[in-house]
This record gives C-alpha cells, structure tokens and sequence, in this order.
C-alpha cells in the first residue's frame, strides 16, 4: 500500500491525518443538518478542522487546498461570531460538501503521485459570495436595534477580558525537589515564585516564610517545595517554565480539576496589585494558549498508528513462531519418549502462541463503523438529487473487520445503497399511493457468523420483479435455462450478470448494468459472495458474505507427486474417485467426464504444472471438481490431504516479475514448514477455456 | 542532528564492508560476491517446485516465514545439474530489495581484496560466461571471478527467457 505514495513519511502524514478529518468533518456537518442547526461545538470543531487543513496544507505548499480551508474557515470564523439566524442549512451544507470533495479528489491525486492541479476557483468564489449574503442578510437585521447589539458586544468583550484575569483557566500543582547539595534552596524557591509571578498573580506555596526563616531550608530539602497556582498556560508551558529553574532534580507538576484542592488559608497568599498583570499578559498570548490547547486534546487519547506494514511483519512472524512451536512439540525425535515436564511446558508454549496470535489477528481488526456512516452522506445526496424521501439505519456498526478487507468493501456497499435508493425506494407519491410510510427505509446490517461477516442491504421499496429480469435476460441473451426451472433465487441472482440492468432510465447514480457484476467482483476479490433476496412490494435484501480476515483461508491441500497445492475450500463443490470407463477423450486428447448429466473438462495437475513422479491413472488419482463464477473443472490430483486453514502470502516479487504463473495465487506455509502452492479457481477454470 | 549520526554510520558501515567478498566454489572455479549483498548463508533446504519457471530457478524455500526464491548458480551458468550434499550452501542475497537464495557447491570464506589487486575481465569475443563477471580478483596464486550480482538477476534476461518460450 505504503509503495504508491511517495517516500516521503512526511507526505505521508499529511494524506492520512487530512482524510481522516475530513470524514469527521463530513460527519459533523451531516449531523449539523440533520438537527436543523450546527451547535456551538459543532462549528467550532469545524472551524478547527479547517484550521488544521488550511495550516497543514499550506505547510505542504498545496496552495489551492490551503486557500478553500481559508475560505471555509472564514465562513464557519462568521458563524460563529455573528450567529446568524436566518441560515440556509442545506446550502451550506451543499457548498460545504462541494468543498469537501475537492479537497478528497486532491488528496487523491496526491496519493497516487500526480500533481495536485485542481483550481478551486470557483468553488472559493461561490463560498465568497455565499459569506457576503449572509453578512449582508444579517446586518439587515441587525439593523432594527444597532445600538442595543453593539453595546452587548462591547459588554460581552470586557466581561470576557475582566473575567479571565479573576478566574485563570488552570490549576496547578507543582512538587519541587532540589539537587542534593545546591545549598539555599529558600532562595532558590524565592527565584522561582518570583518568576512565577510574572505570570499569575493566585500563587500559594508551602512552606509559606520561606526567606524570613531558614529553617525552612531543612523543609524543602527533605518534603519538596510545593507551589499551588493558577495561570492560563497550559501544561506543557508550565512545564518548561519549571525546567528551566536551577537546579531542578524532580518536577511533579500536576493539573488540578477545581478549587476543592486549593490549600487552605493557613498558607499566605501572594498579592500583586492588577494593573501589572494587565502589562504583562497580551492578549494574543492568551488567544495562542488556547488553541495549544484545543490542539493538544485528542492527542492525549490512548492511540498510537502503526504503518500496516509493520503489522503485516508482525503476523508473518506470529504465523512463522505458531509454526515453530508445532516442530517443536509434535519434533519426531521427541516420539516414544515419556517427557512429563516437557509436555507440561509445551502446553503452556501453546497456550501463549495461540493467544499471541488472536491478539495480532484482533490489533488489524477495524469496526465497521467509519464506512457505514460514510453511506449516510450518499443517502443525502440522493435524496436531494432524486426528491425521495429516505432514512437510512444502520445496525451492528461495531463488528470488525480486517483493515484489508474494509478497503475492498467500500465501493461495493456505496454501489449497493445507491442501487437500493435508485432502484428500489419508489417516489413518494408511489409510496403514499400504495400505503407504504412516505419515508422509505435503507437498513445496514452487520453481524458475525462464524468465520464470516454477514452485511445486509435491506431497503422496503417495491422488491425485484421477477418477470422484468426474465425479460431483460432474455433480450441480452443471459438465460442459460429454461424459466420454469428456475428457483426464485436464481432469477435474482441473475441480475448480477454482467451487463445487466433492468432500469430503463440511465441516472447519474445508476443504471449503467456495470455495478452489480462490479459488486460481486470485488467481494470475490476477498473471497465473499453476494446473494439477494427479494419480495414483490416489499422490498430486497442483498446479503454480503465476507471473511473475517483475507490472511487466512480454508483451503484442501492435494498432492501431486511430491508437491503439495491447496485449493480454497469455497470453491469446491465435490471430490470423488472415477472410472477409468467415466472418462470421456475427445479426438484432440481432451479429456472429460459425466457427472449427473452433466459434462465437465479434466484438468491434470502434474501435466499442466510438469510434475514428475505423480499418478497418471485416474481410478488410483482423485478428481476435485472446482467451480468459479459459473465455470466448472475437474482438477486431477493423486490425493487429497486434508483441509485447514492455511496463511496466505503472496509468491517472491522476483518470480511475479519473471512470469505470471496461471492457476496459482499464492503459497502458504503448513503445519511441517514446508510452502504448500495456492491454486487459483478462476485462474484454473480460465486456463481451461484457452 | 540525528540525520547526521545515521550519515556517520553508514559511512562506518560501508566502510568495514568494502572490499570484502564471499567466496564460493562451483565446480573448480572461485566465484566473489560483495559481502554487502550477503544476509546470511544456510544450508540446502527443501525445495519446494513452482511450475513454469526457467530451469535453473529451483523453486521457494521457506527462510524463517519469508519466502523466497532460489536460484541454482550452476545453472545459471549452463553448468550441468550437479546432486546436492552437505557441503552445498544456499547465499541468501538481498539486491535491490529482492531476496533471493544462490544455490552454490560450497562457501569458502570472506576474503578482503584490496581495490589494487581487482582488475578488468579479458575482452573475449562471446564469453558467455562474461556477462556475470564483473571483475577478477587476485588472492595469492589464485584468482577470484568476482559477480556482477545485479546483471544475474536483470531485466534483459527476463526477455531471453520469454523470446525462448
């Protein structure tokens, strides 16, 4: 993955912190106009994430991304301000959307090592002009009673100037220990508060007399010298204000919640007369220790990134050290011998792999979460678009996937929903008409079975019709079968047929008869399957079936004289012994075999890939029939070996790039550490047609 | 600060690694190979065979979860196949981000040729052998043919192969 972008980790960073507040940022917005209004900290989020864009792309000298975050920022800088009230929400939301997708296409750009060249003209000049109707539209209203507004505005300016000198953001608590051996640490506490004065005037510290008696010396040598303080810096600048003292061996600086731990009034308070503290704090210090701080927040949350490669290393190591155990446990010298200690040992080392590896398994494990919500911003859209009305509801966010599998199911589940909302939610007159709830209903769904993540695509609109995709078929010539022998089920899945659509109408969003064989595609890339379900009136449901994890398969391991290959277990439909008499030979030295009526092709392993040594003769071999996307073969092997779960990795770099090998898509490591070859169904049941 | 430090040690690096070289034998002769492109040597493994490869690629063998390519030295160089035992070592190198295991009869030892004593190959008409040898070593009496371990891997032979299939 980390190949395509540019080397530079720095770049790096900056695509993947911008996507990701991005998504929070559509999200935010999305909500905002959901309820009708953006809160107070919706905006100033907002306001926030522009700020980090525009500073961090401008950093990057992505000018034209910088500029839009500019724009965007004065215009959420507006909001919050003015708080206007006579405010478009879907407008600004749309502008702000408009906006988004740039900056997204842009970073996309970046990503892919092109140039960054989209011009943001337009889109800067309609938010431009969007800020001066609004500032014009509330100054209109304003208007009626300006002076009773400026005069709250100046109110609420001083208040805010007077109430931050009273009451200091912080609270501090600082523990001080000296060096051993620096002598006078009264004074060197004084040096200290009297710096310390410069920036707050609310200091109390213990011992209290500390130059007018010397014993305190003895105090602060062996208890510390404790300061309790307020100030508006944060922590981190109180930090270094207290490193840079002399003499410093220990600093405990702690923040305090609220006044409760303020010391009693046994301890002196340090008075310094107010008009020198208004010299000494600017304002726009203040203003920059505040943003420190709102930046500083999500920082401190207990999560570290980690690049996928170090994980991916980390898994072949975990798979590689599950594998050494077994050579060492189950180690053919160790047969017959009576090792109780030893047996004991090896279970606990068992035990511990085991727990090692589900432990790496669950760190790449990612709810599913951040790509449902995504859907909601297509719901939106759509129903703007097309004037329908629908909810969508989303079930069982929290089940995770693997990272890998999440980048492959996010363009299949947007393909999905559109599909449902275009095709299957009917107009609102149609609904109301039928009795149906004006609002239609999109549900996602997820949940765990088993090995695998099930996902549901539920919509209540008018259901699949299935003499309208008979008919369609027909014309495209995609009916293999006649229609009376076909199950409900086979003619829905029909649509999934390459070429086939049954909408009439090509729309912006669908239509095209390229999405849903594009939807299988790529859920078979990850070794899911798709099927629909679907009730005339009722509506669909399309059910996504994917593995928990791309890493690891069931797989049949076969051998072929003395090589081991592993077929995928999803793709075989049977396994049996034939006839020598079965065997069917065309004029060309094709071979071919009956099963129940039917004719399939033979496909001889050790001949294909050259392997000596292995059973030429069928009734001594095994034939595994395997079945891809409608083509069927059977694979001639000399046994079969027994199935497991094998860890897929991919073939050397060194051998992909001297020849792409047919049929094979990867090797695997087995129990005994020798490298099993993965066979391709598609790749196989393709290199039989040729 | 830290970018020079990490300069400094890569000099040191490079520096204790010039002018160092493998040596292993195959058949009679002595062959060379920067100790830089060296990870590490083990002995023969077993080899598992992937289909439709050029005769002297072996196959992958398993290098602690690492899979990776091996490929027979002899005949890479048209020698004829030769039995393994337990003097044959698998050199696994690392060139240009690929690993791949060299299949030779045995490793001798690091040897440290002084730049002096390295001179050009002879100017044969078509040597084919030429191709791999990028200089010639002298050590005593002996002489070292020193690979060129780029041109056994390269992209112009990955075109023979395809021309002869």
């Amino acid at each position: 993955m980390s190949d395509q972008y540019t080397n530079e980790p720095m770049l790096d960073i900056y695509i993947f912190e911008t996507i990701h507040l991005i998504e929070q940022l559509e999200e935010t917005v999305l909500n905002g106009e959901k309820s009708g209004g953006y809160s107070s900290e919706a905006i100033n989020e907002i306001f926030r994430i522009m700020h980090t864009i525009k500073g961090s792309s401008a950093m990057m000298l992505f000018s034209e991304i910088s500029n839009l975050a500019h724009v965007i920022e004065d215009l959420f800088f507006f909001l919050r301000e003015e708080k206007p009230t006579n405010l478009d929400y879907s407008t600004l939301t749309d502008l702000v959307f408009e906006s988004v997708d740039f900056i997204k296409l842009e970073i996309e750009k970046i990503k892919n090592g092109d140039k960054a060249d989209g011009a943001a003209a337009s889109i800067v000049d309609q938010l431009k002009v969007y800020i001066h109707q609004l500032k014009n539209s509330n100054t209109d209203i304003s208007e009626d009673k300006p002076t009773e507004q400026e005069t709250t505005k100046t109110q609420y300016y001083i208040s805010q100037s007077f109430s931050d000198i009273l009451n200091y953001k912080h609270y501090y608590k600082a523990e001080i220990f000296f060096e051993d051996g620096c002598e006078m640490e009264n004074i060197r506490a004084y040096t200290i508060i009297h710096n310390l004065k410069n920036i707050t005037s609310k200091i109390k510290h213990i011992p209290t007399d500390i130059i007018e008696n010397d014993g305190t010396i003895q105090q602060i040598r062996e208890q510390g010298f404790v300061i309790y303080f307020k100030a508006n810096q944060t922590f981190n600048e109180m930090h270094e204000f207290f490193m840079k003292s002399l003499f410093l061996k220990d600093l405990e600086l702690t923040e305090l919640q609220d006044d409760e731990s303020w010391p009693a009034d046994n301890a002196v308070q340090v008075e310094i007369s107010s008009n020198i503290i208004k010299g000494i704090i600017p304002l726009n210090q203040k203003i920059k220790s505040e943003s420190n701080n709102e930046n500083q927040g999500p920082t401190t949350q207990g999560f570290i990134s980690v690049p996928v490669g170090r994980m991916d290393k980390l898994m072949d190591l975990v798979g590689e050290m599950v594998i050494a155990e077994a050579m060492v446990t189950q180690n053919p010298d160790l047969k017959e011998l009576n090792l109780d200690n030893f047996s004991k040992a090896a279970r606990q080392l068992r035990k511990i792999t085991s727990e090692v590896q589900d432990m790496v398994m669950s760190i790449r494990m990612v709810p599913l979460s951040s790509t449902f919500h995504k859907m909601h911003r297509i719901v939106r859209d759509m129903n703007k678009k097309l004037n329908k009305e629908v909810q969508l509801e989303i079930i069982g966010e929290e089940t995770e996937v693997d990272k890998s599998i999440i980048e492959h199911i996010s363009d299949p589940l947007m393909h999905l929903v559109r599909n449902s909302i275009d095709h299957g939610i009917e107009s609102v007159e149609d609904r109301r008409s039928n009795g149906k709830n004006e609002l239609g209903r999109v549900t996602l769904e997820a949940k765990n079975a088993g090995n695998d993540v099930v996902i549901l695509i539920k919509d209540d609109g008018k259901g699949l019709s299935k003499d309208k995709i008979l008919e369609k078929a027909k014309q495209n010539g995609l009916l293999h079968k006649s229609e009376n022998e076909m199950s409900d089920k086979e003619i829905f899945n029909l649509i999934f047929i390459p070429g086939f659509s049954t909408n009439d109408a090509v729309t912006e969003f669908s239509g095209r008869g390229v999405g849903m064989d594009v939807v299988v595609k790529n859920i078979e890339k990850v070794g899911g399957s798709v099927s629909v379900d679907s009730v005339m009136g009722f509506g669909t449901t399309i059910t996504m079936k994917i593995p928990l994890t791309l890493a690891i398969v069931d797989g049949m391991n076969i051998s072929v004289g003395r090589s081991c290959y592993t077929i995928p277990t999803i793709a075989i439909k049977q396994s049996f012994r034939p006839k020598e008499t079965d065997i069917i030979r065309d004029p060309h030295g094709n071979e071919m075999i009956m099963v129940r009526g039917v004719c399939y092709p033979i496909l001889r392993l050790h001949k294909l890939y050259k392997v000596k040594d292995a059973q030429v003769h069928f009734h001594k071999g095994i034939l595994v029939m395997v079945e891809n996307e409608g083509k069927t073969v059977c694979i001639f092997a000399d046994e079969l070996l027994g199935e497991q779960q094998v860890v897929v990795k991919t073939l050397p770099t060194y051998i992909k790039r001297i020849k792409k090998i047919e049929g094979l898509s990867g090797c695997t490591l087995l129990g005994d550490g020798s490298i099993s070859l993965i066979l391709d169904a598609a790749g196989l049941t393709n290199i039989n047609k040729q | 600060m830290a970018d020079i430090l990490m300069q400094d040690e890569l000099f040191e690096v490079e520096d204790t690694q010039k002018g160092k070289y493998l040596t292993f034998n195959i058949g009679t002769e002595f062959y060379g190979i920067e100790i830089k492109y060296v990870t590490e040597i083990i002995g023969i493994q077993v080899i598992t065979e992937v289909p439709e490869l050029p005769e002297y690629i072996r196959g992958i063998i398993n290098l602690r979860g690492k899979i990776i390519p091996v490929m027979d030295v002899r005949l890479r160089f048209k020698k004829t196949f030769r039995e393994y035992n337990d003097r044959t070592c698998i050199i696994v190198v690392d060139i240009k981000d690929i690993s791949v295991g060299l299949i030779v009869d045995s490793v001798s030892e690091v040897l440290n040729i002084p730049e002096r004593d390295i001179v050009e190959p002879p100017q044969m008409n078509r040597g084919f052998n030429n191709r791999y040898i990028k200089k010639i070593g002298k050590v005593g009496n002996d002489v070292k043919l020193l690979l060129n371990c780029e041109k056994l891997l390269t992209e112009d032979e990955i075109v023979d192969i395809n021309e002869a299939l």
